[in-house]
């Protein structure tokens, strides 16, 4: 039993980092050594809750008191009520949006209750930058048990029985990935964790990376071990500073306790990692590409065959698993394959990590088994939608992927399911769409994104992405023809079946999607010239009624363009041609009397 | 640190780090847990309160009683009896004891944590909790 009678965690991701939580923790050490409790209590700084919505995080144990939105000013309360006087602080407990009530206990907000961690098992109650509190979270026993109990092949048979698939997106299973790697002969192999996270809306990996770096680091080292690699390379964008400042940490606190280096355990397994830098271009997440950018060369994929298992990294059999993957692998050896294959579906076993964002209520990181509904993530776990308003649509599999709407709600999620609804898992990130979400308009963002992020290599994805998204730019300008419809859709196809790598042929996945979904809202452009959601400008029309126009003249003043003429007391009403739809009427009419269609 | 050279040297590693993250594990299966709650408010404290808590957590700890938990909470109104302590065994009311010392500690652990039995000093419950 340690000295502490009390753990106060405060949450270090680099979201709550952004709103001041190292200020925080200085602020409650300080507190602490005023009232001479600094012996008795303990303040660590973790990695992320996930609740990033209502960060910073604040965790008091053991009780278990989870206060939200902490200001660095709040410390001395925390300290002076709860730590010294026992009296929770409550104002800044979390409160039930449905009930209003202070909710003192992590373990009742609905937020947790659905969630089941593994991947994120650490994050949020280990200190990453402490390697003892992963040990005694039975860190790195999964290694020790690997080196001397088991084979190569044993492992990799676990692996394969576990019937773990790959988190990145592709869902391809990771015993079977290793054994090709095993069985590929060569003198030298290598083992590579994908961290190049470009999926907009998706931060799962970093999260791991920041919050629990050490599973990484034991995970490729078992990866190693399994497939007959001595050498190991993490592949990270450098736009994440501090993933990889604690995880260099973590490579350098495993080397020094002989987790990582020459005869690991007094076995003569030996594994070195080190980190290569990524610019944050997307394709580069995609192997091929990511194994080029580690050369030197440029960030563009090759055809496959031949797979990196059996030539990658300078022509050698190389292992590319995802962070989130390796984030697995530690605790399935530990448990046993077939404890993980009891949580989530038969052919989509364990859990998944998904980053909730856009009109949802709680957007953070969360974690399900497999198998959860999108109605239980969206509006069990995630809190439903911002305003009280009408859910619409969900794009999950980011860019690459699709939107699921109202009728697929009940749709457990696995990666099969989702393919059949023609989106896809992705890397988990799920961006969630209400009634004033404009589809053309969000199909369009995400062309715009791929068009961006095209390495240019193959014509299909450089010049059909540039095409696709000039489409979808007419039809929200109001220039579109029902003719625009099904170019849309037969370039769509041409690309997908053409494209070199699997940026180009998921790329028309949004367009197609909200294609199928919408189509009545793309006839609208097209045939009205009118945005049923009033997201696109060009196609609006402002309107005054003249029944509840009281004429306070408050729009004819604001109007930049006086457009907008009338008498006092008496309707106003806009000059469509002078108009230049900028919306200031619409937002400063005190009757409502302003009309946007 | 020197290099660990064995799964065994880990197993021993592990066993000396475990109780770092004890308050932690704990708090992640509290209600599974007896908690026993130390009323902390001004008045607690004048009277002993803070080394109540303390003799508790060195007692669980040197017993090695993994299934108990320490935590504080404030006044509980009988200010004529501090220190005061509540117990809280799962699937049981809770109990409240007045005029806890180093004795009457060992009695609340030997007695009533591990065999069931009351003693002496338990304070009626005069109230009932909001959330009953």
């Amino acid at each position: 039993m340690s000295k502490y009678k009390m753990h106060v965690l405060v949450c270090g991701g680099t979201g709550c980092i952004s709103s001041e939580s190292e200020k925080i923790v200085k602020n409650i050490q300080e507190c602490l050594i005023q009232h001479k409790l600094e012996e008795e209590v303990q303040v660590v700084q973790t990695g992320c809750f996930g609740f990033c919505e209502k960060g910073p995080i604040v965790k008091v144990l053991p009780d278990n008191t989870f206060y939200v939105q902490v200001k660095p000013d709040d410390a001395i309360e925390i300290v002076e009520e709860h730590i010294v006087k026992g009296r929770k602080v409550d104002r800044l407990l979390y409160k039930d949006p449905g009930s209003k009530k202070a909710i003192e206990d992590s373990k009742h907000m609905d937020f947790y209750k659905k969630q089941m961690r593994i991947a994120l098992r650490n994050c949020g109650f280990v200190n990453p930058n402490n390697i003892e509190e992963y040990i005694a979270r039975n860190g790195y026993y999964a290694l020790g048990k690997v080196l001397t109990e088991m084979t190569p092949e044993q492992v990799i048979d676990e692996i394969k029985k576990s019937g773990l698939r790959g988190r990145g997106g592709g869902g391809f299973p990771t015993g079977l990935k290793w054994e090709f790697s095993r069985k590929s002969k060569s003198d030298k192999k290598y083992v590579v964790c994908n961290a190049d996270e470009g999926d907009p809306g998706a931060f799962m990996d970093r999260s791991i990376l920041e919050g629990d770096p050490h599973s990484i680091v034991e995970a490729m080292a078992i990866c190693g071990y399994a497939i007959g690699a001595d050498e190991g390379k993490v592949y990270i964008r450098a736009e994440y500073p501090l993933a990889i400042q604690r995880l260099q940490k973590a490579m350098n606190d495993a080397e020094e306790y002989g987790f990582l280096g020459d005869h690991i355990l007094g076995t003569d397994f030996s594994f070195h990692i080190e980190i290569r830098y990524g610019a944050g271009a997307f394709v580069c997440g995609e192997e091929t590409a990511l194994i080029h950018s580690m050369e030197g060369e440029r960030g563009e994929p090759t055809i496959k065959p031949p797979f990196p298992s059996e030539s990658g990294f300078w022509g050698k059999p190389t292992n590319v698993n995802n962070v989130e993957t390796f984030a697995n692998i530690p605790i399935i050896l530990l448990k046993g394959a077939d404890w993980f294959r009891k949580i989530g579906t038969k052919k989509s076993p364990g859990t998944k990590v998904f980053a909730l964002a856009g009109k949802i209520n709680n957007v953070g990181l969360i974690e399900v088994p497999m198998g959860t509904t999108l109605r239980e993530v969206i509006f069990d776990i995630g809190g439903g939608i911002k305003d009280g308003k009408k859910f619409k649509a969900v794009q999950t599999g980011g860019p690459s992927g699709g939107c699921l709407t109202e009728k697929d709600l009940d749709t457990p999620i696995d990666f099969d399911t989702l393919v059949e609804k023609g989106s896809m898992m992705g890397s988990g990130g799920m961006i969630v769409m209400d009634e004033d979400d404009c589809m053309p308009s969000v199909a369009k963002f995400y062309l715009e994104f791929t068009e961006e992020e095209s390495c240019g290599k193959c014509t299909p994805c450089r010049i059909g992405t540039k095409r696709l998204s000039e489409l979808l730019k007419k039809i929200t300008s109001g220039q579109g023809t029902e003719a625009h419809l099904q170019e849309l859709r037969r370039l769509s196809v041409v690309i997908k079946e053409t494209a070199l790598c699997g940026l180009g042929q998921t790329a028309p996945n949004p367009v197609l999607s909200t294609l199928n979904n919408f189509e009545e809202e793309y006839i609208a452009h097209v045939k009205d010239h009118q945005c049923p959601a009033g997201q696109c400008t060009a196609l609006l029309q402002y309107k005054i009624d003249p029944e509840t126009c009281v004429g306070c003249t408050v729009c004819a003043r604001v109007c930049p363009v006086n457009a907008i003429t009338g008498e006092r007391k008496k309707p106003h009403s806009i000059d469509q041609k002078i108009c230049i739809k900028c919306g200031s009427c619409y937002d400063r009419c005190p009757t409502h009397a302003i009309e946007k269609r | 640190m020197s290099k660990i050279k064995s799964f065994e040297e880990l197993k021993q590693l592990r066993k000396k780090v475990l109780t770092h993250m004890d308050i932690r594990e704990k708090g992640d299966h509290i209600e599974e847990l007896v908690e026993v709650r130390v009323a902390m408010a001004t008045c607690g404290i004048a009277a002993g309160a803070r080394e109540v808590m303390n003799i508790f957590v060195n007692k669980i700890a040197d017993q090695g009683l993994n299934n108990i938990v320490v935590t504080q909470t404030d006044c509980m109104g009988y200010c004529y009896a501090e220190p005061t302590v509540e117990v809280r065994v799962p699937g049981k009311e809770p109990v409240v004891f007045g005029k806890v010392d180093e004795e009457k500690i060992q009695k609340i652990i030997d007695q009533y944590i591990k065999k069931g039995e009351l003693l002496d000093g338990v304070i009626p419950m005069t109230h009932k909790e909001m959330e009953d």
